[in-house]
């Protein structure tokens, strides 16, 4: 019998239309699988078993009685906490939304549900998504299936590490600076930040608005460009929806599995980003010139290209970020909904009680960049931070249009090194901000990016991935080269990259229902 | 401070120039609010028209209500302004339980309209023209009500109740540039400039303009510059002037106020003030310094709103007849006395009457019934005179008088059975018999009878007192129950005595 788990969205889907498996058996097996594993990797902040199973049944039975159903349908999915869920609470990994039920669904959870998708729970993360490795989530961090020492990534190490340790094929992630695409390079799986404006905002709890975009993650390419097709769209609730027609990515997927796809694309090398830089591992920049080299033998063009301003990218993302952020969190003051901490001493006053509860429900990174983002807006500074930042902004969209008019991809390692141990950057702020500055251009600038596996770096045994990226609104074109590319790199491996993930100690080490 | 501490308002005036500037804010009549689908309605049930985004919960975005960006550009051009090309939404961040999301969306350094003017004709007949310096579009704030303490201010209250109904709800605030040489006039032009952008309002029908709905608020802004001096003096801002009459008061309160406090050798402090309706007087607010740091910063969650120059050019030819211009000449065209027309206007019956008159009524015809048996009996009811009787009906029913069918006494009976819902005037006349008896010989039979019963009169009549035939004529209306022309009775009554 088929481990349900251990296959792809897109061949269970087809086990489930051709009725050789049910929903409910395929939602079962990935609830026994959390239930197994996630005491150990702590993917999940909440599993929803009994509501998922009934999801799963009705799904069932409305494709035994002949309705036409989504391709998706009756597939298991994970939801980044930051996602607000009509019947699951939400936190955002912050002990200030302890146990908070939303009144409404976001749209892209109403979206999965009128695919007939079937939620399994709620993923961990960096509290409100600011962190690159889960540390800062206020319910502590999640495990890399890889190495239960270290990091899954963040903010969306939770999304990651539910693929990558099979409890669930796919996930909703949330990408600000790189919070899909780095956990995707760290576990060895696949994830999109979709072209600024392609997917809705709305219910996706705010860190830095004109960076925050919401998107796919998954253990193929296929699967993902499955989900991104179910997300996408215009959106009228929010107002920096795109109102465009967007093509199928999972027929673009498709596309990239033909032979000769990769024949004369152009392919631009980042210099800056190529891995000669500080801060690279050299088994990520080794696993990178060979994927070029494959690349260039399957006849694409490899290209240098120069984007001498992605250098300022992180000075600019942790201004422009904060600044956001803190105005963004503002609304956390206990008054319509969440925490609610009186002063200890003192009067009993609005302001001392939003005061009081603020200082016990953030924690400290949260509070790090509230401060930050506060200074960079305040009068006097504005234009020296918060102006100028605005302005390397503009210096690196500029990079990236000159860049893609000489290529038609461009590409860099996902991230600079492989997970690193928990609690290894956690005192050093700056080095851990260092690891998004492969990610962070395409959020500046709003253009999609996609990370997949690149293989195990030699000296530690760990994943690596390699980072697509396109002009704005060539979402597709990502995803037919990131298939080709995936097909490529597998083929001279002789298998995927997560079945070479060791095996978890599995143990009845997690109850199936509730927060913990 | 005390009245009885003020400073004589000559005498302030005698060692100060009063320099002004106001902020209005203009509630929107928009069926939904400013960044939301909800509702904008007044006087629902607590936090009933609310959703996530205007209660600010986690994942909630805005949206921009394109009828508020027409509104506020029609606003912009009858105010004069220049319509920007492109505008941006900016966040105006402070913590305070009445503001949802703890920042305001608004307006910062690319209002939707700047640089205008508006033109105000005084009592006096000195005319001043303001300069505006822009129309910003913003949000408004929730409702606290604050319970437990004597006042119903926050001070010594127990607990604070918030409504968010009202946060989200469309304003747009038009900044004024300081306004120099008021003099005395000060108080004046200030209630006549919030009369003013009032009337604008209504008449381009973007608010429904109640100032006691809160749909127009002013912020007055009053300081002192000493005669000889060429340096400002410290402002206030005195909030939230909720009539007419108020912002008079609040500004001659205010000269008066700091005029004492600045010979007495003390100074001002930059604050907002709260005006008290019931003493007069104003109190201090919370200090406010130009470097309030409210770290506004480019609205994310919204694209910049860029109208096109064709889309303004429509809304401008939609623009009414400026109120101003209009009252001119319709005072003209129905030959109003100043005292007569002012009248109509302090009445807010200028549509009526003007509509009444298109209908084919005479203007003073229209102005006496509006103005007078109509506005009274609305009065009675507590509702506005529009809502008892159409203009339509009021001209009818004018025809109805100027042809003789009826007496002005008949016609009020009329009016009543048309407010009742009985009808248009003649279906009313028709139903209730009410048309005046034109039959002379019915009503020569009802003199005859009335002299049966006082056969002196005639005698009397013939002696030369005439007023005697009011005995008669009084018998005969009686008789009639009404329905008779007085005039024309007493005139059949001398006929007989001259026989």
């Amino acid at each position: 019998m088929t481990d349900l788990t251990r296959i792809s969205a897109a061949e269970l889907s087809g086990l489930l239309a051709d009725g050789s498996v049910s929903s409910v058996e395929a939602t079962r097996v990935h609830l026994e699988r959390i239930a197994a594993v996630d005491g150990d990797v702590h993917a999940f902040l909440h599993v929803a078993a009994e509501t998922a199973l009934a999801t799963a049944a009705d799904v069932d039975r409305r494709r035994a009685a002949g309705d036409r159903l989504g391709p998706l349908a009756g597939v298991p999915v994970a939801i980044k906490d930051v996602l607000v869920t009509a019947d699951m609470p939400t936190t955002a990994g912050s002990k200030i939304l302890e146990g908070w039920m939303p009144p409404y669904d976001a749209t892209v959870v109403r979206k999965l549900r009128e695919s007939d998708l079937v939620p399994l729970g709620k993923t961990n993360m960096d509290e409100f998504a600011m962190g690159s490795s889960t540390e800062h989530s206020a319910y502590g961090p999640t495990h890399n299936p890889w190495d239960l020492e270290r990091i899954p990534g963040g903010s969306g190490g939770g999304s990651a590490a539910a693929v990558a340790a099979f409890e669930a094929p796919l996930a909703l992630g949330s990408d600000t600076g790189g919070s899909i695409r780095q956990p995707a390079a760290v576990t060895g799986s696949v994830g999109f930040k979709p072209t600024y404006g392609g997917v809705s905002r709305y219910g996706a709890i705010a860190m830095a608005s004109s960076l925050d975009q919401v998107g796919p993650v998954a253990r193929t390419v296929m699967d993902t460009a499955l989900l991104h097709d179910v997300i996408a769209g215009h959106d009228q609730m929010d107002a920096t929806s795109l109102a465009t027609d967007w093509p199928s990515m999972a027929a673009a997927a498709t596309a990239g599995l033909a032979d000769g796809a990769l024949k004369g694309v152009r392919v631009g090398v980042i210099q800056e980003l190529a891995g000669n830089a500080d801060g690279f591992q050299a088994g990520v920049k080794q696993r990178f010139d060979e994927t070029l080299a494959l690349l260039s033998a399957a006849g694409a063009e490899v290209i240098g290209v120069s984007c001498p301003n992605f250098e300022y990218s992180i000075a600019a993302y942790y201004l422009i970020h904060p600044a956001e952020a803190s105005s963004n969190l503002a609304r956390f003051d206990s008054v319509r909904f969440g925490l609610r901490e009186n002063p200890a001493d003192g009067p009993i006053t609005s302001e001392r009680v939003m005061s009081a509860t603020r200082g016990a429900g953030f924690g400290p990174e949260v509070k790090r960049r509230i401060i930050l983002g506060t200074y960079a807006l305040s009068a006097g500074y504005y234009d020296a931070y918060y102006g100028s930042a605005q302005k390397v902004r503009t210096l690196i969209q500029r990079d990236f249009q000159a860049a893609f008019e000489k290529v038609d991809v461009l590409v860099s390692p996902s991230a600079p090194t492989t997970a690193f141990k928990i609690g290894e950057k956690i005192d050093d702020l700056l080095a851990m901000y260092i690891n998004d500055i492969t990610t962070i251009p395409a959020n500046l600038a709003g253009v999609p990016g996609l990370g997949l596996p690149m293989g195990l770096a030699p000296e530690d045994g760990l994943p690596t991935g390699l980072q697509l990226m396109a002009p704005a609104m060539q979402d597709a074109r990502l995803y037919t080269l990131g298939a080709a590319i995936e097909q490529l790199l597998e083929a001279s491996w002789g298998h995927t990259l997560i079945s070479q993930a060791p095996e978890l100690r599995t143990g009845n080490t997690r109850s199936a229902e509730g927060n913990n | 401070m005390a009245k009885a501490n003020l400073m004589d308002y000559d005498k302030a005036l005698e060692l100060f120039e009063p320099v002004l500037g106001f902020e209005v804010h203009v509630e929107l009549n928009t069926a939904t609010k400013m960044f939301c689908g909800c509702a904008n309605e007044f006087g629902q049930g607590a936090n009933t028209n609310t959703c996530p985004t205007c209660l600010g919960l986690p994942g909630g975005l805005p949206q921009v209500n394109g009828k508020a960006i027409e509104s506020s550009i029609r606003l912009g051009l009858a105010l004069g302004c220049e319509i920007a090309e492109t505008c941006r939404f900016a966040r105006k961040n402070y913590f305070y339980p009445d503001t949802a999301k703890n920042f305001q969306t608004s307006q910062y350094d690319e209002p939707i309209a700047y640089e205008g003017s508006l033109t105000i004709e005084l009592e006096s007949g000195r005319q001043v023209t303001v300069a505006i310096e822009r129309a910003h579009m913003e949000e408004d704030a929730g409702k606290l009500t604050h319970k437990g303490g004597a006042s119903g201010r926050i001070q010594g209250a127990d607990y604070s109740l918030v409504d968010y109904n009202r946060g989200g709800v469309p304003l747009v605030e038009i900044v004024t540039h300081m306004i120099e040489g008021a003099e005395a006039d000060a108080p004046e032009i200030g209630r006549t400039y919030v009369a003013a952008v009032r009337e604008i309002v209504k008449a381009l029908g973007v608010s429904n303009a109640r100032m006691e709905e809160g749909n127009v608020r002013c912020d007055a802004n009053v300081s002192l510059r000493p005669r000889g001096s060429d340096t400002l003096g410290t402002r206030t801002e005195t909030k939230n002037v909720n009539s007419l009459r108020s912002v008079e008061r609040a500004i001659r309160y205010e000269i008066q106020r700091q005029a004492q406090v600045l010979s007495a050798g003390g100074t001002i402090v930059q604050e907002t003030r709260h005006w008290h309706e019931d003493t007069g007087t104003t109190s201090p607010g919370r200090p406010k310094s130009d470097a309030d740091d409210y770290r506004y910063f480019p609205e994310p969650d919204l694209v910049p709103v860029a109208p096109s120059r064709e889309w303004v050019e429509e809304l401008r030819a939609t623009l009414p007849e400026p109120p101003a211009e209009r009252r001119k000449r319709l005072q003209a065209e129905w030959e109003f006395s100043a005292l007569e027309f002012q009248d109509v206007v302090n009445s807010e019956l200028l549509d009526q009457v003007e509509a009444t008159v298109a209908a084919g009524a005479s203007a003073q015809s229209a102005r006496k019934w509006w103005t007078g048996e109509i506005a009274r009996l609305a009065n009675v009811d507590g509702v506005s005179p529009e809502t008892l009787v159409s203009p339509g009906q009021v001209a009818e029913l004018v025809a109805l008088i100027d042809s003789g069918t009826l007496t002005d006494r008949l016609g009020r009976q009329v009016l009543e059975g048309v407010i009742a819902g009985e009808g248009n005037p003649a279906q009313v006349v028709e139903a209730r018999g009410l048309a005046v008896v034109s039959d002379d010989g019915a009503l020569i039979a009802a003199i005859d009878d009335a002299l049966a019963s006082q056969p002196d009169v005639l005698a009397k009549i013939r002696d030369g007192k005439v007023q005697a035939a009011g005995a008669v004529i009084g018998a005969v209306m009686k008789a009639m129950r009404g329905q008779a022309d007085a005039a024309r009775v007493r005139e059949l009554v001398l006929e007989r005595a001259a026989e």
